[in-house]
């Protein structure tokens, strides 16, 4: 058994909210340079121009990538053999989110009830979904989530006669829906399988794979490959004013299902596809 | 790309008949900043007959709710948010006077006919380049709603804020020729 203080856990999410916010990840930015690149349109390659100088900018000057800092979605790994001690898990999350969100200058964009839609004033509560695994370790994945590519996400309950046509189809026309709003070049996590709310959560935790990287399965890693190609046949482009480059990436999760199920999740990612992990 | 069209707050006709989609734009003068609550109030307080907190003829409202500013700054980063969230509000305030919108995505179709009707302008600026977006604003300060935080209405002095010509007053949408123009299927 080893003890960890929940103190621990705030002073590192609070660090992971600024870096993430402040530092884009090598894997996108290697893959927006590229578009950059190759892109045709001249009003896309000079949006791709702007993007790239804002990433410079933020490192240099520690200021947020975007004014939308998002709602703090966490995916903790905690080791059956971490006994935290100092206090409640849940609270040392959040007041490490409060802290990263005012110390780094970084918007608050939570609010408290739905329907009422006060603002919560420090950016909690955070999302956080915890999986129990072996060792005696925490990681701690920050993924801040903005709000205009979230809203262009969707969940499908298809029947399982739709097959992978029905997920190409419906990936690709959810992508063009969206067109300008969730900020292209985007990433595109697709859930596939598992049920209503497992879908949803893995195409989320699709997005947080490395841009570059090949689905393990040869199957899916053909077509996320696919995806991609139709995807950017769409001419959609860089903030949808028209051109080659609307995703950086497809990436897919699937998960077993039910018999009588098929559901498929979309969740959008902008360029600005925010992550950083810590291992305490 | 095309040398920008340098233009200045507040905009006249003629200054928006001579905007076509994909100009790409550098706006310097005075914009406000306003998102979905401060619509909500702004159409409310018409609904109760009240004088608006700001003089909207001639001006740009930039669908924006900027991060907190560091010590120093004027404002934090700053980019567009999705307008079509603003698009019940948009018709009524176009009628009241206002001129241009900036933010980011698809307008409906009353929109739209509002630009045509009453000689506006839809822009686009880059979603995601916030902290390029910010250094073009040169001054900002509250001039109502300070409750919302984020969503209030500030009122932002800016040179050569850069943006692109998304709907002009012709009922072009650059969106839809941009899918013509490079999309294949």
């Amino acid at each position: 058994m080893r003890e960890i203080d929940v103190s621990g856990i705030t002073s590192a999410v609070k660090k992971l909210c600024m870096d993430a916010n402040f530092y884009l990840g090598d894997d996108v930015k290697k893959r927006i340079y590229e578009c950059y690149e190759k892109e045709e349109s001249p009003t896309g390659k000079d949006v791709l121009s702007q993007i790239i100088e804002n990433i410079k900018i933020s490192e240099n000057d520690e200021v947020p990538l975007c004014q939308d800092t998002g709602y703090a979605v966490l995916f903790v790994e905690l080791g059956q053999d971490v006994r935290l001690t100092g206090g409640d898990f849940t609270e040392a999350i959040n007041e490490g989110v409060r802290q990263g969100y005012k110390e780094g200058y970084l918007r608050k964009s939570v609010v408290t009830d739905p329907l009422e839609r006060k603002n919560s004033g420090d950016n909690t509560p955070a999302i956080i979904y915890t999986d129990i695994v072996p060792g005696d370790k925490i990681k701690i994945i920050l993924a801040p989530k903005g709000g205009g590519s979230e809203n262009m996400s969707e969940v499908k309950m298809m029947a399982p006669a739709a097959g992978v046509e029905g997920v190409k189809e419906f990936v690709v026309d959810r992508v063009l829906r969206s067109g300008a709003n969730p900020c292209p070049p985007v990433i595109v996590g697709v859930g596939i399988g598992g049920t209503f709310e497992k879908c949803a959560q893995i195409a989320k935790k699709a997005l947080l794979r490395p841009v570059g990287s090949v689905h393990p399965n040869p199957y899916y890693a053909d077509l996320e490959k696919e995806l991609l190609e139709k995807i950017n046949k769409l001419g959609i482009g860089p903030q949808g004013f028209g051109g080659r480059c609307t995703a950086l990436a497809v990436h897919i999760e699937v998960h077993p299902c039910h018999i009588a199920s098929f559901p498929v999740a979309v969740n959008m990612q902008c360029h600005v596809a925010r992550h950083k992990e810590v291992i305490i | 790309m095309a040398e920008p069209k340098r233009i200045t707050t507040p905009l006249s006709d003629e200054v928006i008949k001579d905007l076509h989609i994909g100009d790409s734009v550098l706006i310097s003068g005075v914009i406000y900043t306003a998102r979905d609550s401060a619509h909500k109030r702004l159409i409310e307080a018409l609904e109760r007959g009240e004088e608006l907190p700001v003089d909207l003829k001639g001006q740009i409202i930039y669908y924006a709710g900027p991060a907190p500013a560091k010590p120093g700054k004027p404002i934090g980063s700053i980019g567009p948010t999705t307008s079509y969230r603003m698009d019940p509000y948009a018709p009524i305030l176009i009628e009241k006077g206002l001129k241009g919108m900036i933010g980011k995505g698809n307008r409906s179709d009353e929109v739209i006919e509002a630009i045509k009707k009453h000689t506006a302008v839809y822009f686009g600026a880059i979603g995601g380049a916030a902290a390029l977006g910010a250094k073009s604003i040169k001054k900002a300060e509250f001039v109502a709603y300070e409750d919302l935080g984020p969503e209030a209405i500030r009122r932002l002095e800016v040179v050569d804020f850069p943006a692109v010509v998304v709907n002009d007053c012709y009922g072009g949408d650059i969106y839809k020729q941009g899918l013509k123009e490079y999309g294949e299927v």
